[in-house]
């Protein structure tokens, strides 16, 4: 009995233990895909939002140097009790670029995922897989059904914060399934999210962080640390 | 394999078999065609080594219907997970041994 072999041995049991209890077929570079294309969206929105920054961050109207009568408009526009026309013609346009960004999003990752797991000859929809799912669909519905809600109410300002805590509590909730990677990028989302709480007036900044930028980096993590060392196999 | 030790646990010798204990202790239970697809091995080939480890009372097996098919998932049994435990520790033992 060799070294080699039992070593081996016992490397095939960790394999196979992670293979069966992990979605790994799990593609990092949708995650890149993912983030550049929130980036590309919150781009747009900044364009469609930019009269409306002017106003609330310009030094002599806006939020933080201004008088408390403006202070207190604008406060209405982020919170709900002032109702224009002009304000939901924005809010519409947003929740298009926002529904077109998911649904590249999610095209992406899918197409990915089957192209990784056909690649690596496993298959995309099984046990992991379907907890994998199970668990995140709970936080991200709730999530959904909640920010939707809060476009009827006109409650703008506290949409992004939403978007990126319920991401994030939907991340760690599903993370147990797939890489130890993809807790960490649901705990950095759902802190993101309470920081965007706190600045209600950088929503959109926070958004193009946390959609954008972290998936972008964790996606490049996620893509060096598993796809590229198994695909040299 | 061609361990000698006494501590081997001969159900174990097969390297399927101990894949297929490995998921059943690492997940709570696990049906037949994901063990198939996990394992990449033939119908047969599954169901005979399930059978002996089936026959050591290592795992227990649950039958139930998912709308019509038949879906038949596995389990490790208390005595199954011991014997599992006991047999990596040897494996442990083994490679001390060697380095000591």
């Amino acid at each position: 009995m060799k070294d080699k072999d039992i070593l081996d041995e016992i490397s095939s049991i960790k394999n196979i233990m992670e293979r069966s209890t992990r979605f790994i077929s799990l593609s990092g570079l949708s995650g890149v895909m993912a983030g550049i294309y929130a980036l590309v969206g919150a781009g747009l929105a900044y364009n469609n939002l930019k009269p409306f920054y002017e106003i609330t961050h310009n030094p002599k109207t806006g939020f933080v140097y201004g008088e408390s009568s403006t202070l207190s408009n604008i406060k209405g526009l982020f919170y709900g009790s002032t109702n224009t026309g002009y304000l939901e013609a924005i809010a519409i346009q947003l929740l298009l670029i926002a529904i077109i960004v998911l649904i590249l999003s999610i095209g992406t990752g899918i197409l990915l995922t089957i192209r990784k797991a056909h690649r690596k000859s496993q298959s995309v929809w099984n046990q992991s897989s379907r907890a994998f799912l199970k668990k995140g669909l709970l936080p991200l519905l709730t999530g959904g059904c909640f920010i939707l809600i809060l476009l009827v109410h006109q409650y703008y300002g506290i949409i992004a914060p939403a978007c990126l805590i319920f991401y994030g509590l939907a991340l760690v909730a599903a993370s147990q399934y797939t890489y130890g990677d993809v807790k960490w990028l649901g705990l950095s989302e759902i802190g993101l999210g309470l920081l965007a709480m706190l600045f209600p007036l950088y929503g959109l900044l926070f958004w193009a962080f946390g959609f954008g930028v972290l998936h972008i980096l964790y996606g490049t993590i996620m893509y060096f640390k598993y796809d590229r060392e198994n695909s040299a196999h | 394999m061609k361990i000698a030790l006494t501590n081997f646990d001969k159900a174990f010798e097969n390297r399927i078999r101990l894949q297929i204990m490995s998921v059943l202790v690492a997940n709570e239970s696990y049906d037949f065609n994901s063990l198939k697809e996990l394992l990449a091995v033939t119908d047969g080939n599954l169901a005979s080594h399930l059978k002996a480890l089936e026959k050591e009372e290592y795992i227990s097996v649950i039958k139930s219907f998912l709308g019509r098919k038949p879906n038949t998932r596995y389990q490790a049994s208390a005595k199954g997970i011991a014997a599992f435990k006991k047999h990596l520790e040897a494996l442990e033992n083994l490679i001390k041994q060697q380095k000591g």
